[in-house]
């Protein structure tokens, strides 16, 4: 790991909403190719965090640089996978035309996806298998496939960071298996993977980094070396024993 | 006149032919762009925005005393877009919810409008008659000028929302999402706003600013239950709000001349009526009857389900049994069993039934959601 280049900086980092600090002095390094999850809990700003390197929200201090370059200049080599319940599914449209969203940031403005496009949406749904399911109304969709058409729009980007946050909240084992799937194929193809994750239990599992959040950055590194009882206990604030199968 | 007499006029007479484009186009226009209000869920904000431009109407005319519907209408515009962008402001900087917000702005600029026109009423200027046909409006005041107006404002706003067609739909479907792709969110929230509140300046002197938000909403609410398309829901709205516009301007010219804003807004209202029961997937008679008829189906599966546990126990899955044994059972009438047999599912005899090898699949499965679904 030594030599291995930064996929995500972040230094200083401060995000307060109405003066109540939900993110304080932030430090975090993540390197290229791996695949973590970030943990805390409920209102410990997992989802701002993530917000906040997209710029989603603005930081009241610090900094967020991708490959070494601030991310308004590298906002193509990020792909965002927002919460599911974040958008309304009663909108109008299929679930290829939401994938083929993913292509309409190369596209940039007026220009409309064409054949090109369009492949290329086809080839994400295919990847989360949700090839069938191309022309549905996106509101006949059950949640797990909700949760991978999304997958796919951030696939269709084709980006070199993806920045997700709760994908496996509300799926079935089934999808849950699938997209954990996807995710190990995108860090085996070199691509770094951040997670926002509730499931502790699957963490050693799933993951080969961690990072512990509660407002203040707790600890981050590999799960093998970090992912124990005293980081839980210090994020969660209660006594945590955890059965991590090594 | 009647109704009739009235379509053969709108050919030939000048005036009626002038209302009847106005008011096609208007419904229109607001139809296409209420369709954006809709699916933002910003359906009150074109009832606020057609609040506030009451002020600016009254201001409009303090300052130059002339009633030309241009100076008016482009007072009206600048003072909705003020609450427009108060509104956002209020929301944005405070604690306050965007309802609350919402009925400040309205209420607030529309008290301060008919302060305003009370005040010019008691002003001996005998040019200030009938302003307060912007309240209501008034279809019969609207003259050649005033249509080409709408025509030009129509085609610029077609214009705009087919080259940002893209755009406008990624951002009423995931506004964080379009952030992070780069685009200008910002940009494309104003200019969607700006044709809103455009549209509803557009049918002020038409359908007035108590009834605007209506015509602004109910073409697209009826457009909505037809379609799971976009585009198909903008261009439905459009024609709704056109044929709206048309007929209600034949009622109200063929009926002793009823107020003609009203007409309109009842009409669209009748659009979305008979969308709300009729539409074939979300309405509501539709609805009824596949529930009835998923009732029905359930009812026959749990007849099968308890024929399938006697046909179970025999070696021969289509050894007959008698009609009698079915009897205890609720599930079954004459009529089920002749659906089951015209399905394939069973054999009659007689008083007697038999199930078939493919009833006998089809009650197997019955639990295998898979197979029952495709």
């Amino acid at each position: 790991m030594d030599n291995q280049k930064l996929a995500v900086q972040i230094d200083d980092l401060t995000v307060a909403y109405n003066y109540k600090p939900v993110l304080w002095d932030i430090d975090l390094s993540v390197p290229e190719g791996v695949l973590m999850a970030i943990v805390g809990p409920n209102g410990a700003g997992k989802s701002t965090l993530i917000k906040t390197i997209l710029g989603i929200i603005k930081p009241i201090a610090g900094s967020v640089s991708i490959y070494g370059k601030p991310y308004s200049k590298q906002r193509k080599m990020v792909a965002y996978v927002p919460q599911k319940g974040s958008v309304d599914w009663d909108f109008p449209t299929t679930a290829l035309d939401v994938v083929m969203m993913g292509t309409y940031g190369s596209l940039g403005w007026i220009k409309r996806p064409g054949q090109k496009e369009k492949k290329i949406a086809l080839e994400s749904m295919e990847k989360v298998g949700m090839l069938a399911f191309k022309n549905r109304q996106i509101s006949q969709l059950s949640g797990g496939q909700q949760q991978r058409v999304f997958l796919a729009r951030a696939l269709a980007q084709d980006a070199a960071i993806y920045l997700m946050d709760e994908p496996f909240q509300g799926v079935d084992a089934t999808t849950e298996i699938a997209i954990i799937n996807i995710l190990k194929e995108l860090r085996k193809a070199g691509k770094t993977v951040v997670v926002v994750h509730h499931d502790l239990q699957t963490v050693p599992e799933y993951f080969d980094w961690v990072t512990f959040l509660n407002v203040k950055k707790i600890a981050t590194g590999p799960v093998k070396e970090i992912f124990n009882d005293d980081n839980l206990t210090k994020t969660y604030g209660i006594n945590y024993k955890v059965a991590v199968n090594k | 006149m009647n109704i009739q007499e009235y379509f053969e006029l709108v050919w030939t007479d000048y005036t009626l032919r002038t209302i009847t484009l106005g008011t096609a186009v208007l419904g229109a226009i607001c139809g296409m762009l209420g369709s954006f209000a809709v699916l933002r869920k910003q359906s009150l904000l074109g009832d606020a925005i057609s609040h506030a431009a009451l002020p600016g109407i009254a201001l409009a005319f303090l300052i130059t005393g002339t009633k030309d519907s241009g100076i008016l209408l482009l007072g009206a515009l600048v003072s909705g877009l003020v609450g427009t962008f108060w509104i956002r402001g209020i929301t944005s900087k405070t604690h306050l919810k965007s309802d609350t917000a919402l009925g400040l702005i309205l209420s607030i600029f529309f008290g301060f409008g008919m302060l305003l026109l009370t005040f010019i009423q008691k002003q001996p200027n005998a040019n200030q008659a009938g302003l307060d046909k912007y309240l209501f409006g008034q279809a019969a005041t609207l003259v050649e000028s005033d249509v080409q107006l709408m025509i030009i404002v129509t085609g610029i706003s077609l214009f705009v929302m087919l080259l940002f067609w893209k755009e406008f739909k990624i951002l009423l479907f995931d506004a964080d999402y379009t952030k992070t792709l780069g685009f200008n969110t910002k940009f494309i929230d104003v200019l969607i706003t700006f044709l809103i509140v455009l549209a509803i300046v557009l049918g002020l002197q038409t359908v007035g600013v108590v009834l605007m938000s209506a015509i602004l909403l109910a073409p697209a609410a009826a457009a909505r239950q037809w379609t799971n398309s976009l585009g198909t829901m903008v261009l439905l709205a459009a024609v709704f709000g056109a044929f709206s516009g048309v007929f209600g301007t034949a009622i109200s010219a063929s009926q002793n001349n009823l107020s003609t804003g009203p007409v309109i807004v009842l009409v669209a209202g009748t659009f979305v009526l008979f969308s709300f029961i009729f539409s074939p997937k979300r309405g509501l008679l539709f609805r009824e009857i596949r529930f009835r008829k998923n009732r029905t189906n359930l009812k026959l599966m749990k007849t099968l389900q308890f024929m399938y546990v006697i046909a179970q126990d025999h070696e021969n899955i289509s050894h007959p049994h008698a009609i009698r044994i079915l009897n205890n059972f609720q599930g079954y009438t004459k009529g089920s069993l002749k659906k089951l047999e015209n399905e394939g599912w069973i054999a009659t005899h007689g008083q007697q039934w038999a199930m078939t090898p493919k009833g006998f699949k089809q009650a197997e499965e019955m639990y295998n959601q898979k197979t029952v679904n495709e």
